[in-house]
């Protein structure tokens, strides 16, 4: 089985970005998933967010671990780089690039498998280590590639497929994300593109660890009753709390807002996230009430979706590396060599 | 029983509690010996423990230069009552006891064919001090002072290394001179001096300098242009890690905006530090890992996906004794087949062996440059002997005209200029192929990175065809990275013989003195240091030539034996393995017994060769 290309046949007529890019090029291969997986609204849902905040593509690194989710990259994008790196352990990967070259945008994709169970420690620390990334993890609650067992976010009392019920607590990872210091964090579902673009161009102009939950049905092995990440289930029991508009620099930022229900966000590179409450007490920029909520939400069954968590100026990795602007992996030999006349140096205090 | 009578060339060992502050008092005399020009070859040995258990340090003293240990001890510095009788044993005949003779012990605790000399180190300590930590930390400084006297070290040389330690804390100087002096008082009053073993100044040492492997690797890294180092502590590499980040804040802070030109992060396991270096290597800055045997076993997936996805990553084992936990202080050369062929499915990596502290220098910055050039993992191997102990070596030299080779990477101007580009394509032959760095054209070059199969193109497949090709062309490379690693290095004896002998890495200094030995005794065999994998065709042509070969390592299985056999298709009755795995340094004494022996009793027909050609099947 190999990859199709997509055919680069461009309709004249399709509308250009800022950069006279067209949606298709932010397409990748066509996916090989199964019709209808959620993943592949959340694949189209990246195209659009990257057409709309007018991203070059080859400045995005999109990385991902193993699964269907992982395999997503590969649909999206086509002119970046990506990395299909192993199970569990993309944060590491993506953590080392970020290092490496701080003017890409970095764009992680993992699945709740990959996430929450084989790769809870890496997701832990990612987390914790405030690496500029836009993290996206595709929840279906089961292991897709792998045919239906039960991951570690599948809800205690749900059913799989073969009639199986979950006898473990489930891992809620924006619960997580928000306790180890992600500076954005957001859940949404596959389902919704409408409130779902919007959270990724967020995360993508936000520099610093922005957490993305995605709920996405896996129509194989998880879309059944009895499933609390089913179709059904998460449009039933989405509960919003606010829904976002983006306004990047480039955009003329205009002023005219309903007071009372909306808050305006100024972020580092001048962007402005527009909240619209619907929750009017919901308060985006407080760790510990988004923590409260989110809980309360969940034990009446509900899912609250949204931008959950957001502190507008974060701290990345390389504040606290303290590292040069310049990309580490710019740096000449000028720069990097001492040379031997230090060495010469070096070796006389050692004697 | 004659006292044993030497002049710089003798071992001395401190028997001492850890976590007494013995070390620094044993550093300063061995390297008071060094600053009179005598070189100096010590050894840590030391328990997994931070206090309480019992640590030796051994200096050699060696005007001839041996760095090897060279077994044996002629006198033993007895600070530890837990490891007596076994410290007392082990002083050869005609040696000394030194001993703290403040309790007196009864006749049967000493041996008759030795040379006892008491001091009542407690009765004096405490007499001058009251404050219990001084007690213990003076008492080591005092026995020192005694040493001086007993063995004639220049006192002018311990106090301007005592000043040189106790820069900025000068209150501290002070004291320390006085109980020096104490000490050397007592001695030169009381005892006989100078003993049979003394020192005397010489001009061995030369511009020799001092360092430990793991420091000048870590040099090595910031000389061969390493930007980003992830890690996770363990012993015996933890030091290379925090020698890295010494030595970068020394050389790569940015002057003007005294931002850093580096990056340090300590991840959470082995598993996200490799993979840190793995994403930082596919972006293309040089980065590197140091762990010793458990994080291999740990990184071992990753270590495969870079293999088979081509990405350059420098990892530096410090080998210490295995399996599992082991013995984490002690050395052993243990991890040669687990880095080899780490991961599952069919795997082989490049790899070095330092000898000393220069070549880990060397090794260090070569390592990136083949990284980069065959673009995939490549492991220096250096052990706990080298890595963590300090060694007198020639000077570290960097040539100014080097260049980074950064390998086969495309650059914007590459593609602008409409340069092919597939990422698995194999333009050259030599199976090394042709990569870009993520964001570098905004229509050419990109291409996927993954851990399963793919096509010329990095386009996944599962086309058996394609798989054989591929796994065909990383072969291929394999045999281009013979041509880029070090040679072997070749000894030959003064005339020709049949029976040769391979070692590798940290046995080097032992194995030369050996062949000395060896030689004095009338035995001569060619030697054979092997410094890297995959073998150049030269190294078994060598074996080819000698009838006989023995490999020599410090490990149960012979594991670099079993390489040879395995890579060079050699005859496994032809390598006969010398092997010394304890988890003490190899000295050049069992070496030489070792061969002596064999070679003695080489006319018998080896067992192995009889069972090998028996058997009819079942
Ligand atoms: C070390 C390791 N263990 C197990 C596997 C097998 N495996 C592949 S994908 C997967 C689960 C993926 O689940 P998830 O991340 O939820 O992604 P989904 O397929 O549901 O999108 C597993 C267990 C593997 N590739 N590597
Ligand atoms: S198995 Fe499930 S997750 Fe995987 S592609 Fe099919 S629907 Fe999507």
């Amino acid at each position: 089985m190999t990859y199709l290309a997509k055919p680069k046949l461009h309709h004249p007529e399709l509308p250009k970005n800022k950069l006279g890019f067209t949606r298709r090029d932010y397409e990748g291969t066509v996916s090989t998933l199964c019709a209808g997986c959620g993943h592949d609204s959340i694949s189209s849902a990246i195209i659009q967010a990257c057409f709309e905040l007018d991203i070059a593509p080859h400045r995005v690194a999109k990385l991902s671990g193993i699964g269907c989710s992982s395999k997503t990259p590969t649909y999206f994008l086509g002119q970046s780089h990506g990395f299909n790196s192993v199970h569990g352990r993309m944060p590491s990967v993506l953590t080392g690039a970020n290092v490496a070259n701080r003017d890409l945008i970095y764009l992680g994709v993992s699945g709740d498998g990959d996430s929450a169970s084989i790769g809870l420690g890496q997701f832990a620390h990612v987390m914790r280590r405030g690496v500029n990334m836009t993290y996206i993890v595709e929840n279906n609650g089961v292991y897709g590639l792998t045919k239906g067992q039960f991951s570690a976010t599948a809800d205690r009392g749900s059913k799989s497929k073969r009639g199986a019920l979950n006898s473990d607590e489930s891992i809620d990872l924006v619960l997580m994300a928000l306790q180890l210091g992600a500076t954005y964090v957001a859940r949404s579902f596959s389902g919704d593109k409408a409130q779902l673009v919007p959270l990724i161009k967020g995360a993508l102009l936000h520099e610093g660890a922005a957490f993305l939950d995605v709920l996405s049905p896996c129509v194989a092995f998880n879309n059944h009753d009895g499933s609390t990440k089913s179709y059904d289930y998460v449009r039933e029991h989405n509960e919003a709390v606010n829904s976002l508009d983006v306004i990047t620099v480039h955009r003329e930022i205009t002023t005219e807002y309903p007071p009372g229900s909306i808050q305006e966000v100024k972020q580092h590179d001048g962007s402005i996230l527009r909240l619209r409450k619907i929750e009017a007490s919901y308060d985006a920029s407080s760790r510990l009430s988004a923590m409260t909520y989110v809980q309360s939400r969940y034990d009446r069954g509900e899912i609250a979706t949204g931008l959950l968590y957001f502190a507008p100026t974060p701290r990345d990795l390389h504040d606290s590396l303290n590292t040069v602007a310049t990309p580490l992996n710019q740096l000449n030999e000028r720069e990097l060599c001492p040379g031997n006349a230090a060495l010469e140096k070096f070796n006389a205090g050692l004697r | 029983m004659k006292p044993i009578s030497a002049t710089n060339d003798f071992v001395i060992k401190f028997a001492n509690v850890n976590g007494s502050g013995s070390a620094s008092a044993n550093t300063l005399f061995a390297k008071a010996i060094m600053r009179m020009g005598v070189p100096i070859s010590p050894r840590n040995i030391f328990p997994s423990n931070i206090q309480g258990l019992p640590t030796w340090y051994e200096v050699r003293v060696t005007e001839r230069g041996w760095l090897g240990r060279r077994g044996g001890c002629d006198m033993m510095v007895a600070m530890n009552p837990q490891t007596w009788d076994p410290d007392v044993a082990e002083i050869e005949p005609g040696g000394y006891l030194f001993y703290d003779s403040t309790r007196p012990l009864p006749a049967s605790k000493f041996r008759d064919d030795i040379n006892v000399i008491g001091i009542p180190l407690t009765a004096i300590t405490n007499a001058a001090y009251s404050d219990p930590r001084q007690r213990t930390l003076f008492k080591n400084i005092i026995y020192v002072g005694a040493l001086s006297a007993l063995l004639e070290i220049d006192v002018p040389e311990i106090e301007k290394l005592i000043a040189e330690q106790y820069k900025g804390k000068e209150k501290l100087l002070e004291p320390n001179i006085r109980a020096l002096h104490m000490g050397r008082d007592y001695a030169l009053a009381n005892l006989q001096c100078p003993l049979g073993i003394r020192v005397k100044r010489s001009d061995g040492v030369g511009k020799k300098v001092f360092v430990e492997g793991n420091s000048a690797a870590a040099l090595g890294c910031v000389y061969g242009g390493a930007t980003f180092a992830a890690w996770y502590p363990i012993t015996p590499s933890s030091s290379m890690a925090e020698a890295f980040a010494k030595h970068c804040r020394k050389f790569r802070v940015d002057p003007e905006s005294s931002k850093n030109r580096f990056a340090i992060v300590q991840a959470e396991d082995e598993l996200a530090s490799i993979g840190m270096v793995i994403g930082a290597a596919w972006n293309g800055a040089r980065a590197f890992t140091c762990t010793s045997g458990p994080g291999i076993s740990l990184m071992s997936e990753f270590i495969g996906l870079a293999y088979f996805a081509e990405i350059p990553a420098v990892i530096f084992d410090v080998q210490r004794a295995g399996p599992s936990t082991g013995m984490p202080t002690r050395t052993q050369q243990a991890d040669v087949l687990a880095c080899a062929y780490a991961s599952h499915g069919d795997t082989k990596h490049v790899l070095l062996f330092p000898e000393d502290p220069k070549e880990s220098f060397e090794m260090a910055a070569d390592s990136f440059d083949l990284a980069d050039r065959l673009q995939t993992p490549v492991f220096v191997l250096l052990d706990l002997d080298i890595g963590m102990n300090e060694r007198l070596c020639d000077p570290l030299k960097w040539d100014d005209s080097r260049h980074f080779d950064r390998g086969k990477v495309r650059s914007y101007q590459d593609l602008e200029a409409g340069a092919r580009f597939g990422r698995y394509l194999d333009i050259d032959g030599d199976g090394i192929t042709y990569r870009t760095y993520p964001g570098t054209h905004p229509k050419r070059g990109s291409f996927f990175t993954r851990g399963t199969s793919r096509d010329r193109y990095a386009r996944y497949t599962e086309d058996g065809k394609a798989y054989v090709d591929n796994m065909q062309r990383l072969l291929r490379k394999f045999e281009t990275a013979k041509e880029l690693v070090p040679k072997a290095e070749r000894i030959d004896a003064s005339r020709a013989t049949r029976f040769g002998v391979i070692f590798y890495g940290s046995t080097g200094p032992a194995m030369r003195e050996a062949l000395a030995d060896l030689e004095d005794a009338s035995i001569e065999v060619d030697a054979l240091r092997i410094r890297a994998f995959p073998f150049h065709d030269e190294v078994i042509e060598w074996v080819g030539r000698h009838e006989h070969v023995f490999v020599v390592e410090q490990n149960r299985d012979g594991q670099l034996r079993t390489l040879l056999v395995a890579e060079g298709a050699i005859d496994p009755g032809k390598l006969t393995p010398v092997l010394h795995y304890d988890g003490t340094p190899i000295t050049a004494r069992f070496i030489q017994g070792e061969i002596a022996q064999r070679l003695g009793a080489f006319n018998v027909t080896p067992i192995k060769k009889t069972a090998a050609t028996g058997g009819g099947g079942e």
